[in-house]
């Protein structure tokens, strides 16, 4: 079963969402999407200072099997991106939750953090998405 | 692979040249080129021989089965090509006078009545140059119909997840935003889902019915009536048409626009990016927005409609009005066919689909919806090999190369896992159907025995396992060597 740590916050789209101690919040894909995907080969990361709403399409990750849009969990503006990711698309499968992570965004609300999926819900959607 | 690789300055086949070259004296010196061009310095012969060798190097439908789902990679019959390539059609200029093209003008026309005739339609323009252009003009006209009658509102198009990419990048490149509807577990489209995001921003829906799961959405009369209800369109992607040709009609469905992709039902070649006919066929409402030209008959003359004849229409998609070529043999496929023969083609694509899964199920192969019946095509789902032998489709698929068979499409759709999507199109026999379930059957067997030799897949052909990340990320489509 894939790894999918305790102490994120969880999409049914398949991106974890870890709260920061500044009030931000760092996104990416779980260690399920990217398996499913597969080998990545571009990422399109959003322009820092655009505004999404929760479930806008806001990156786009490109394996060899697919390209996949990537939703915004939470409606806010984007503060930063991780650049490092078009030259090096394989870290989103080597490291999902640590260096693969795709973009840091200011909430417009942070309560819609708190009503993301935990992990254990998570996993019961994963697993059951793999029956 | 490149000509280029074989080139040596200054090599000709000196025996059978002219022993001496004239001077170029007609064309004025102003004209002339001052550099020869960048050509590869090859004989004619090793020219001959390096295509011939590189085509004997294809998989193609002319030399093996190729059931690569939801692209109906149907025989394209020879005589077809030998009626489209008479020489009055060949020589037929495009910007030659209406009255000395009355033959191909007719051929044409007829196309669009047969067209129209099939799908249940009220007008046929034929000049989308192919499927995704097709695709571009009816959305186009969904957007040009709305905006006629002042309805800017509507800015949303609602597309399944099942879909084909090209139908989101459609409605993209019209300016709409996408809206996508989940599909349930027995393969047909969310229905409230589809009733909680459809309203007055919804300009249509964009359907293929059959769907890519290969099954037929039985509810697309209900979904019908909750976008009409809405003022929205039924757009038709007519991708899977093979499957109901002459039995079902897109028009009696209640879809106010459609494409069709003649390369893959109406059997004209498949080309590696070359020409394609991608016609649109649309109902009363849609008329005055037909891209233009396409043809008009008096009851005496064929002629040209263009922009003065249809001032609302998209406008023009090319140059011309299509792909000539590929027109005509879908022309001649339909007229040797005959209306009355239609039908057959969908029975015996779904005939051939069904038989194929059910030996396969029988097999021992899981079906991605075993309830259901197939259409045209299918999908077996590799996820417990997958999961418990540790190899996966792309593995199969590319064993299957091996027992010399082209492999099916694989990961697609998107939403079952580990997918292979087989469509045997109505040409194949039950030998050669039988044949491809026995190769399946083997290759299972050394999943379970070897999964390594699956892994390493195929061992037979000129090319073995390409590196898929490296060809995505270092694209190498030089046409001569970089010197």
């Amino acid at each position: 079963m894939s790894n999918i740590p305790e102490d994120l916050y969880y999409t049914k789209t398949h991106e974890w969402v870890k709260q920061d101690a500044d009030g931000t919040v760092t996104v990416g894909i779980t260690d399920h999407a990217q398996h499913l995907l597969g080998d990545m080969v571009f990422i399109e990361l959003p322009d820092p200072g655009s505004e999404f709403n929760t479930g806008d399409d806001c990156a786009v990750v490109e394996s060899v099997k697919a390209a996949s849009d990537v939703y915004c969990p939470v409606s806010g503006e984007i503060i930063e991106t991780n650049v490092a990711l078009v030259e090096t698309p394989e870290v989103v499968n080597q490291d999902p939750y640590g260096d693969g992570w795709l973009f840091r965004l200011k909430p417009n609300d942070e309560g819609e953090v708190e009503d993301l999926l935990d992990a254990e819900t998570y996993r019961e959607l994963a697993e059951e998405e793999s029956h | 692979m490149l000509i280029f690789d074989q080139s040596t300055p200054g090599c000709v086949n000196a025996a059978q040249s002219p022993v001496e070259r004239k001077a170029v004296t007609a064309i004025p010196e102003k004209f002339r080129r001052k550099a020869p061009p960048r050509l590869p310095e090859v004989s004619e012969l090793e020219t001959v021989r390096h295509y011939t060798r590189l085509s004997q190097k294809n998989f193609s439908i002319d030399t093996h089965f190729y059931p690569l789902g939801s692209c109906t990679m149907k025989y394209n019959p020879r005589g077809c090509n030998t009626l489209a390539m008479l020489p009055g059609y060949l020589q037929r200029h495009p910007l030659g006078p209406e009255q000395l093209g009355q033959g191909f003008l007719a051929c044409m026309f007829e196309l669009q009545e047969i067209l129209k005739d099939v799908t249940g339609m009220k007008a046929v323009s034929l000049s989308p140059m192919a499927g995704a252009q097709g695709e571009f003009a009816g959305v186009a006209m969904i957007r040009a119909y709305h905006d006629a009658n002042g309805d800017t509102g509507r800015t949303e198009i609602l597309v399944p997840d099942a879909a084909h990419g090209t139908n989101p990048a459609t409605a993209t490149m019209c300016g709409y935003k996408v809206k996508e509807i989940p599909t349930n577990r027995e393969g047909d489209v969310d229905l409230e889902a589809l009733k909680q995001v459809v309203g007055p921003q919804t300009a249509g829906i964009m359907l293929t019915n059959p769907s890519t799961l290969g099954v037929f959405e039985r509810k697309i009369k209900t979904i019908a009536e909750i976008v009409h209800g809405a003022g929205g369109l039924l757009y038709y992607d007519g991708a899977n048409l093979n499957a109901i040709l002459g039995k079902v009609k897109p028009g009696d469905m209640g879809f106010d626009v459609i494409h069709m992709n003649l390369h893959k039902t109406f059997s004209t070649p498949h080309g590696g990016g070359g020409p394609g006919a991608g016609p649109v066929g649309v109902n009363q409402r849609l008329i005055p927005f037909l891209p233009v030209p396409y043809v008009g008959f008096d009851g005496e003359r064929y002629h040209w409609l263009a922009e003065k004849d249809c001032p609302q229409t998209i406008g023009r998609l090319s140059a011309f009005m299509g792909n000539a070529g590929v027109l005509l043999r879908a022309y001649v496929y339909a007229r040797l066919i005959g209306r009355e023969g239609m039908h057959r083609i969908a029975e015996y694509s779904t005939l051939n689909a069904n038989y194929l899964m059910i030996k396969l199920a029988q097999a021992g192969f899981d079906l991605a919806l075993p309830g259901r019946r197939a259409t045209h095509e299918f999908i077996i789902t590799l996820k417990r090999q997958a999961k418990e032998l540790g190899v996966n489709a792309m593995d199969y698929a590319k064993r299957l190369l091996d027992y010399g068979f082209h492999a099916p499409t694989t990961y697609f759709p998107l939403i079952v896992p580990e997918c292979l999507l087989i469509e045997p199109t109505e040409t194949e026999s039950k030998q050669v159907l039988d044949a491809f379930a026995e190769a399946l059957v083997k290759i299972n067997q050394e999943a379970k025995e070897n999964p390594e030799l699956l892994k390493g897949a195929p061992y037979s052909l000129p090319v073995r396992r390409l590196d898929d990340v490296k060809a995505a990320r270092e694209l190498d489509i030089a046409w001569q060597p970089e010197h």
